[in-house]
């Protein structure tokens, strides 16, 4: 048995931080993922870690967790030195973690999940009927309602989490450890997440949040620091500091953290999208009749939460809907109807007709990432003339245009001969977007063009991509990050279950009039409900 | 980042592995109460110590390019191709019918002629397999596999009750004729003026998969279709992305490494039988897996896997021929080379890739 909550949530000036690293130092081969690194926590707060990727949060937390073992260094929990071996013991000493990727078994129930692991003997029975209490009180405790006899495919995946939360309650966390934990929620959920998180520090609990989003920093953490190649950079009281202050420190230089861009001057309709529907091959609706028109020389921004059927819009339009789905409905690009099934429904198709494409997973679909950058430029228009000699492809050639294009683009290191995989994701992003903007698109469609991005590669993209825009092309912005939609759009349309639910312009709307439409719910109907959530 | 540089990849891991497998092999002769050295110099003298020992090991050796290179050209589409076997089987049968169908006067024309009856007979053979992967997603290494069964029960069938000679009792083909017989190496170095393995199998065949090589490298490496290739193997997700069809990249990566396994008729049944026997491939195919393996699924690789392999098997002949070890331990010693450069790659590899990111650390 651990030792429960000692004392409360009351501030204890003298009591020892409840995670104290000093020192802690990790190499990965030549790269130094955490260089002499310091933190202090104290108990009964949330603190916040941000930093670009690979800037070593993961990393450290990783070590936190017993995934790795730090080359040097000292932890200590409570004010007692550990030795940290693995994740069992990580949960002996009363550490829970919270992964961006959800480690839930798909066809159990929420109890089953809970008591993984945790298993009091070899019959689950008794097990089960105490997890039922436990979970009982936690969610009166906490608003961490789930109901335990649902199995985890049914649930949303904010509820989700919440069972990822609760395990870690369930096995005695006093320190809760949360990566990237908003990536996939609306704003609502998020808001509800940040309620729990306010109710656990409140009892005693630290609360460890690793994030990329300043807001969310600001928002709700007592104290911050920020991690910058593997070096933490700074470590401060959250509300001595500001969104620009944090930047600063995470990118070593001033960042414009708005888009500057002139009024749209559309033109000519280039994407004509009349009632599109597709059925997949279970027989589920995924888009439920899409009507879409984007002009020349704009931006139209798609919002909602991932899964409501904008990677289906998006794989469409690409040329690529998913095998055994039927499709209905019509596109026109530049007047011409675009094919939905059979031979010549393929994205090389589709690239011959000036459609362009970054994808969503650049690391599934955007690149290969074992082959070289020179390659990856290549890939998608392997057969253009200008890449052939012959029947042979022109290496020499396609190393030439890739060169330049990577350094057009400023990818880091500027070396065309280095797989994919060894770019940093800011970069390998880069890479993408330079091979799909450098072919000077009519319609190019974009999603998620900055995830897992860093902040200085997002300033990049996005001038990048407004530059298209004022070049008179057509632009399909897909994106789960709301400010990111709506600093880039000239319009925005809501997408939720299938359907647009609402087009608004970036002007006349607020975030929380488009989280409501987010989740299904049209505020001209209804009452909006007020969100604590800024402008 | 690459944690050991290529030629430690390339070179180092298999040698190692290689050394090991020599190193066990020693240990099962000398349980047996043999000497590994007498063994071992046995084995290079029978192999390698005359020009009729390089001529038998040259011959396995071309066998084993054509079904190693069949392996890795499937490989690169993340193909598993276990069918060399069949394939290899039905390109005999292909080699068969147009010899001894088709009135060919001189084996220059008979070669090519042959060689597309097996590469087409091997296709064909892959064909299936393929279609029902890229179609119905039926797992290719099931298929392939059941596909050699098949093929050696088809073959036996059309050998026995088709083209065996009228009165013979041998389930073989007749003999192909005199016309169609492929000039050995040892005639040409003859026609050169010196003497060279003679009563050897190897033929000009060896020069057709020295050439295959160069052909391989240049679709893989250089082509569109071997872009595609690769990039299909690698993700699919990221093929359909840039436009390219899964089905026909599997369909046409599975034909050229039939006709490749195929094609190694030319050398056994046309270049050496000289008529179409029974189990004519022997288990090349499968070895052809090993070598493509060992070879690092590149046809520099695979020449190189091949003559080691060829070197097994010749001079394993000669072990048994000359000491007394049992032909099965030859088999055990081959298997132990497989085991060690193909399965165990990793037991190998990763302490070797310590110890070179431990010495680029005390480096900088």
């Amino acid at each position: 048995m651990d030792a429960t909550v000692q004392n409360g949530g009351r501030p204890a000036a003298a009591a020892p931080a409840a995670i104290e690293l000093r020192g802690i130092s990790k190499s990965f081969g030549p790269v130094q993922a955490n260089r002499d690194i310091d933190l202090r926590v104290e108990k009964g707060t949330i603190h916040g870690i941000i930093g670009e990727n690979g800037a070593g949060k993961s990393t450290l937390m990783s070590i936190l967790y017993g995934f790795y073992k730090p080359d040097a260094g000292e932890i200590r929990l409570g004010g007692r030195p550990m030795t940290i071996t693995d994740s069992q013991a990580a949960i002996r000493a009363g550490i829970g973690m919270v992964f961006q990727h959800f480690k839930l078994v798909q066809n159990f129930t929420v109890l089953e999940n809970i008591i993984l692991g945790a298993e009091d003997g070899r019959l689950l029975r008794p097990s089960l009927s105490r997890a039922r209490g436990v979970l009982r009180q936690l969610a009166r405790d906490y608003e961490l309602n789930v109901d335990p006899d649902e199995t985890i495919e049914e649930l949303s995946v904010g509820h989700q989490q919440r069972v990822e939360i609760l395990k870690a309650l369930y096995r005695r966390a006093d320190i809760l450890i949360l990566d990237e934990p908003t990536g996939v929620l609306t704003p609502a959920e998020a808001d509800h997440l940040f309620r729990i998180l306010r109710g656990l520090r409140d009892e005693g609990k630290t609360i460890v949040l690793i994030t990329h989003k300043l807001r969310e920093i600001m928002e709700i953490t007592d104290t911050v620091s920020v991690m910058r190649r593997g070096e933490m950079v700074a470590s401060v009281k959250t509300a001595e500091t500001s969104p620009e202050g944090l930047a600063e420190l995470m990118v070593g230089r001033k960042v414009l953290l708005n888009v500057h861009k002139a009024p749209a001057r559309p033109g000519q309709a280039v994407l004509e999208v009349c009632n599109l529907k597709i059925v997949d091959d279970t027989g589920v609706e995924r888009l439920r009749g899409i009507d879409l028109t984007i002009r020349a020389g704009e931006i139209l921004g798609i919002a909602g939460v991932s899964g409501n059927g904008q990677t289906q819009l998006l794989e469409v339009l690409g040329g690529y809907p998913e095998k055994g789905s039927t499709l209905s409905g019509e596109i026109r690009v530049n007047g011409t109807l675009l094919s939905l099934s059979g031979r010549t429904c393929n994205a090389a198709e589709r690239r011959r007709r000036g459609i362009g494409h970054i994808p969503e997973d650049r690391q599934v679909e955007g690149l290969i990432l074992d082959f070289a950058a020179w390659e990856n430029v290549a890939f998608g228009y392997h057969d253009a003339p200008e890449y052939s000699r012959g029947p042979l492809m022109d290496h020499d050639a396609i190393r030439r245009d890739a060169a330049a294009k990577i350094q057009r683009f400023d990818v880091r290191p500027p070396n065309c001969y280095l797989a994919a995989r060894n770019f940093s994701g800011g970069n390998q992003q880069k890479i993408v977007v330079a091979r799909e903007i450098e072919r000077n698109p009519d319609l190019l469609l974009i999603g998620q063009p900055t995830r897992g991005v860093d902040i200085g590669a997002i300033e990049f993209i996005h001038k990048r991509i407004v530059d298209l825009r004022d070049a008179g092309k057509a632009i399909l912005l897909v994106s789960v990050e709301l400010d990111e939609i709506m600093s880039l759009s000239d319009r925005i349309a809501v997408m939720f279950d299938g359907r647009i639910m609402g087009e608004r312009l970036p002007a006349d709307t607020t975030a929380s009039e488009l989280g409501l439409l987010m989740a299904g719910v049209d505020p001209t109907f209804r009452q909006p409900e007020p969100l604590t959530q800024d402008p | 980042m690459d944690t050991m540089p290529k030629w430690a990849d390339v070179i180092l891991t298999p040698l190692i592995s290689l050394v090991l497998a020599m190193a066990i092999s020693a240990l099962v002769i000398l349980a047996i109460g043999e000497s590994p050295v007498v063994a071992l110099t046995t084995m290079i003298d029978g192999a390698l110590g005359s020009s009729y020992g390089w001529g038998f090991t040259l011959y396995y050796a071309t066998n084993f390019i054509f079904t190693g290179l069949a392996v890795m050209v499937a490989y690169h589409a993340s193909l598993f191709n276990i069918g060399g076997e069949g394939q290899a089987a039905m390109g005999g049968l292909g080699v068969a019918l147009v010899l001894l169908y088709l009135p060919l006067p001189h084996w220059a024309l008979a070669l090519p002629a042959a060689m597309i009856g097996a590469a087409a007979f091997g296709a064909a053979w892959a064909l299936v397999p393929a279609w029902l992967q890229a179609k119905r997603g039926s797992h290719i290494v099931i298929t392939t596999i059941m596909f050699n069964f098949i093929a050696a029960a088809a073959l036996n069938y059309v050998l026995v009750n088709l083209l065996r000679p009228v009165g013979s009792m041998d389930p073989a083909s007749g003999r192909f004729p005199e016309s169609t017989h492929l000039p050995k190496l040892s005639d040409m170095a003859l026609a050169l003026g010196f003497e060279w393995g003679r009563n050897t199998p190897v033929n000009i065949s060896f020069f057709v998969a020295v050439i295959a090589c160069i052909l391989v490298w240049l679709l893989i490496w250089r082509s569109r279709l071997g872009f595609e290739i690769r990039a299909f193997g690698k993700s699919e997700p990221a093929a359909l992305y840039a436009g390219i069809n899964p089905v026909r990249i599997t369909v046409i990566a599975m034909l050229i490494s039939g006709g490749l396994a195929g094609l190694m008729a030319i050398n056994s049944v046309m270049g050496e039988a000289e008529r179409l026997v029974l189990n004519a491939v022997e288990g090349a195919g499968f070895i052809g897996i090993a070598v493509a393996l060992m070879g690092r699924n590149h046809p520099l690789g695979i020449v190189l896997a091949a003559l080691l392999f060829g070197f097994l098997y010749q001079g394993g002949g000669e072990l048994a021929l000359w000491t007394s070890i049992p032909r099965e331990l030859i088999i055990v010693i081959q298997a132990l080379v497989i085991l060690f450069t193909g399965a165990l790659d990793n037991m190998v590899r990763m302490p070797l890739e310590r110890i070179f990111l431990a010495m680029r650390n005390r480096g900088s």
